[in-house]
C-alpha cells in the first residue's frame, strides 16, 4: 500500500527536540522521526511507550532453559547414561553452566530476530528509506498525510518550528 | 521531561544530625551490648550453643594431638565475632572509596550526587584498621581464629607441627602477616584521606585540576587496590581454614565487599533522600544503583558457583573438606544458612529487583539493599564460623557485636558527611547528574 509522509527537516537536535513536542501538541499525528543518532528525550517527547520486548525476552530465555535441561537430562540420564567422575547421572549443578548459555543464546537469538522482524530490518530487494540525509546530518520528521490533510497549515507549522524545508514523499510498502 | 537546557541552580546542603539520630545510633549499640551480655552469659551457663568440648572432639580427629582448647567458649565467640564484623564493615568502608575512584575513572557523571555518601562510607577505615590490629594481636596469643598461630606448629618435632602448614611458613608469619595488613589498610585510608582532600578542595576552590587530578589518584588506588583485596581475603578469611585453598577466594570476598558496599550506598541515599536531603537525586539515580545492585549480586552468584562446582566435580578430599563443613558438618549445623544464603543474596535480589519499576521505587530499593547487607554479612559469618567456632557457633553474642558496631559505624559516617555539603559543588560533572535520566 502506497503511503505519503509529509517530512520536516531539521538541523539541529536540540530544535527538533522542542518542535517534536509542539507539533504533537498542535494535534498532529507524528508517524516517525529519523535521526543519525539516538537523541536522549526523543522517545518521551514523541510519547512512545515502553517497548514489550522484554516480555517476549523473558519466553525465549524460558524455551531455552527447558531445551538445555531437556537435552541434558534426556541424554545424560535415560538415552545414554554414563558415570562421570562418580557423580549421578542428572547431576544438576553440572548442568547449570549449559543450561545458563541456552537460556543466553535464545534469549539474545530471540531477540535482535524478534526486534528486527517488529522495526521491519530484515533483509529486503529495495530498503524504503524517506531521506537518505537521516544517516548523514539532518534530523527527519515525518508526518502521514492524506488527500484531506492542509498541507500549507501544516508546512508552516513545521517551518514555524525551525524545519530548514518541507518535502513530501510517497512510499510503497512501507 | 528530560531537556537539554536546565534553569535550576544547585546549591550546597549540609546535612544536620540531629540529637535524635545520635540518641538512635547510641540506642543500637545500647542494644548490641545488651544482647552482647545476655549472650556471654547464656554462654557461660552452657546455653544456646552446642557445647565447646564436642565440638573440638569433631574436630580433634583430623589434628589429635595437636588440637587446641582456646578460650572459654564466650570469649573465643566475642573475639570471632569482633573480627567477623571486623572484616565485613572495613570491606564496606574501603568500598566506599572504590566506588569513588571507579565512577572517577570511567568518566562517569550520573553518580556525582551521590558521590558525598560513598565518601562518608570509607570514615570507619582508621578505626577498622585498629580494630583489626587489636584483636589480631589477641587472637595470636589466645589462638581462637587463626589455627597457624599455634605455637611449633610450623616447627619439625614439634607436638604441634603440622606439615601442610609449615609450608605455608613464608606467607603465614607474624611479621609478614602484620605488616600487609597495616601496608594494604594503610594504603585504603591514605588514598580515601587524598581523595577526600581533593574533593573538599574542590568545592572551595572550583576548577577542573581537581578532577584531573582525582583521575590519576583514583587509577592508581584501584590498581593497589585490585592486588591488596584478594591478599586481604587469603589473610583475613581463608588462612582461618589454614589447610584449605581456592584460587577463586579473593574474588569472592571482593564480590562480597562490593556488593554490601553498593547496598549500603544505595540504603544511605534513601535514608537521607526520605530525610529531606538529596533532593536532585531521582528514580535515574536510584535505578542506576539497583542496576548495580542486580548485577552484581548475579556477580557474587557467578563467582561462588565457580568456585563451588569446581570443587564438587573434582571432589578432591583437601578442597571438598570446605563445602562438606559447611553442607553437612557438625551435625547439618551450618546446612540452612548454606542454602540461605543463596537465596538472601540471589534468587530474593534477583527476583526481585529483576523488573525497571522495582529499581525506580525506594521501598523495593530498601528492601533489598536491607536484605544484601544481612545477606553478606550471613555470607562472611559462614565463611569465618565453620572454621573457627567449629559447632561452637551461635547467634546473640554476634548479632550484638554487629549492632555496636553498625552503631559506631553510623557514628562516624553521619559525622563524615556533616563535614561537607552533599552535593559537590564545583564538580565539573555535577549538571550531568542532576540531568541524569535513564
Amino acid at each position: 500500500m502506497t503511503k505519503r509522509f509529509a517530512l520536516g527537516i531539521f538541523d539541529d537536535e536540540d530544535v527538533l527536540l522542542h518542535a517534536v513536542e509542539n507539533v504533537r501538541e498542535a494535534g498532529v499525528k507524528i508517524y516517525e522521526v529519523f535521526t543519525p543518532f539516538p537523541i536522549h528525550g526523543m522517545d518521551d517527547a514523541l510519547g512512545i511507550e515502553r517497548s514489550r520486548l522484554p516480555i517476549a525476552a523473558f519466553f525465549f530465555g524460558l524455551t531455552g532453559l527447558c531445551f538445555a535441561l531437556w537435552l541434558q537430562i534426556y541424554t545424560l540420564g535415560f538415552d545414554w547414561p554414563m558415570i562421570i567422575g562418580g557423580k549421578p547421572h542428572i547431576a544438576l549443578p553440572a548442568f547449570i553452566p549449559v543450561s545458563f548459555e541456552l537460556t543466553v543464546l535464545f534469549c539474545c537469538h530471540g531477540m535482535v530476530i524478534t526486534f528486527y522482524t517488529i522495526s521491519k530490518l530484515y533483509p529486503r530487494w529495495k530498503t524504503p528509506v524517506l531521506d537518505v540525509r537521516s544517516t548523514d546530518d539532518k534530523f527527519v520528521v515525518a508526518i502521514e498525510v492524506n488527500e484531506n490533510t492542509d498541507m500549507t497549515k501544516l508546512t508552516q507549522l513545521l517551518r514555524d518550528n525551525g524545519a530548514s524545508e518541507v518535502n513530501q514523499k510517497e512510499m510503497s510498502k512501507f | 521531561m528530560a531537556t537539554l537546557t536546565h534553569q535550576e541552580s544547585v546549591t550546597a546542603e549540609y546535612l544536620e544530625v540531629t540529637p535524635g539520630t545520635r540518641k538512635n545510633f547510641m540506642l543500637i549499640i545500647v542494644a548490641g551490648v545488651v544482647l552482647l551480655a545476655i549472650g556471654i552469659i547464656m554462654s557461660m551457663m552452657g546455653i544456646g550453643a552446642a557445647h565447646h568440648e564436642g565440638a573440638a572432639a569433631a574436630h580433634g580427629a583430623a589434628h589429635g594431638a595437636a588440637e587446641h582448647h582456646g578460650s572459654a567458649p564466650w570469649l573465643k565467640r566475642l573475639i570471632v565475632s569482633l573480627w567477623h564484623n571486623n572484616v565485613f564493615f572495613t570491606g564496606v568502608a574501603a568500598i566506599g572509596t572504590v566506588f569513588v575512584a571507579i565512577q572517577y575513572v570511567a568518566y562517569a557523571g550520573w553518580s556525582v550526587l551521590i558521590k558525598r555518601v560513598a565518601e562518608a562510607l570509607s570514615a570507619w577505615l582508621i578505626p577498622g584498621l585498629v580494630i583489626m590490629i587489636v584483636v589480631f594481636g589477641i587472637s595470636y596469643f589466645t589462638h581462637d581464629i587463626f589455627h597457624w598461630t599455634l605455637p611449633g606448629i610450623m616447627e619439625k618435632g614439634n607436638a604441634n607441627y603440622d606439615e601442610i602448614i609449615a609450608g605455608k611458613s613464608g606467607f603465614l608469619n607474624l611479621p609478614f602477616y602484620i605488616a600487609r595488613m597495616v601496608i594494604f589498610l594503610g594504603l585504603w585510608a591514605f588514598f580515601t584521606k587524598r581523595l577526600r582532600d581533593l574533593s573538599l578542595a574542590e568545592d572551595l576552590n572550583g576548577g577542573t585540576e581537581y578532577f584531573h587530578k582525582s583521575i590519576n589518584v583514583s587509577a592508581l588506588f584501584l590498581v593497589i587496590f585490585a592486588v591488596s583485596s584478594p591478599i586481604a581475603a587469603w589473610d583475613w578469611v581463608m588462612s582461618i581454614d589454614t589447610h584449605w585453598f581456592s584460587t577463586m577466594f579473593g574474588w569472592y570476598i571482593f564480590a562480597s565487599w562490593w556488593v554490601s558496599g553498593l547496598a549500603a550506598i544505595t540504603l544511605c541515599t534513601i535514608l537521607l533522600k526520605q530525610a529531606g536531603y538529596l533532593q536532585w537525586v531521582k528514580e535515574g539515580h536510584l535505578h542506576d544503583l539497583g542496576k548495580f545492585m542486580f548485577g552484581f549480586s548475579i556477580f557474587w552468584t557467578y563467582v561462588w558457583f565457580s568456585q563451588f562446582m569446581l570443587i564438587w566435580y573434582a571432589n578432591l578430599p583437601e578442597e571438598s573438606v570446605y563445602f562438606n563443613q559447611r553442607l553437612g558438618g557438625f551435625d547439618g549445623q551450618y546446612t540452612w544458612m548454606f542454602f540461605g544464603n543463596l537465596l538472601i543474596n540471589f534468587v530474593f535480589p534477583f527476583l526481585v529487583l529483576m523488573t525497571r519499576d522495582a529499581k525506580r521505587q525506594m521501598i523495593m530499593m530498601k528492601i533489598v539493599s536491607i536484605a544484601i547487607l544481612v545477606g553478606h554479612w550471613s555470607d562472611f559469618y559462614l565463611a569465618i564460623m565453620p572454621g573457627t567456632m567449629k559447632a561452637g557457633n551461635g547467634f546473640v553474642i554476634e548479632i550484638g557485636v554487629a549492632l555496636i558496631f553498625l552503631g559506631a559505624f553510623l557514628t562516624l559516617m553521619t559525622n563524615r558527611l556533616a563535614q561537607a555539603s552533599l552535593v559537590p559543588v564545583h564538580h565539573p560533572f555535577l549538571d550531568e547528574s542532576v540531568h541524569h535520566t535513564t
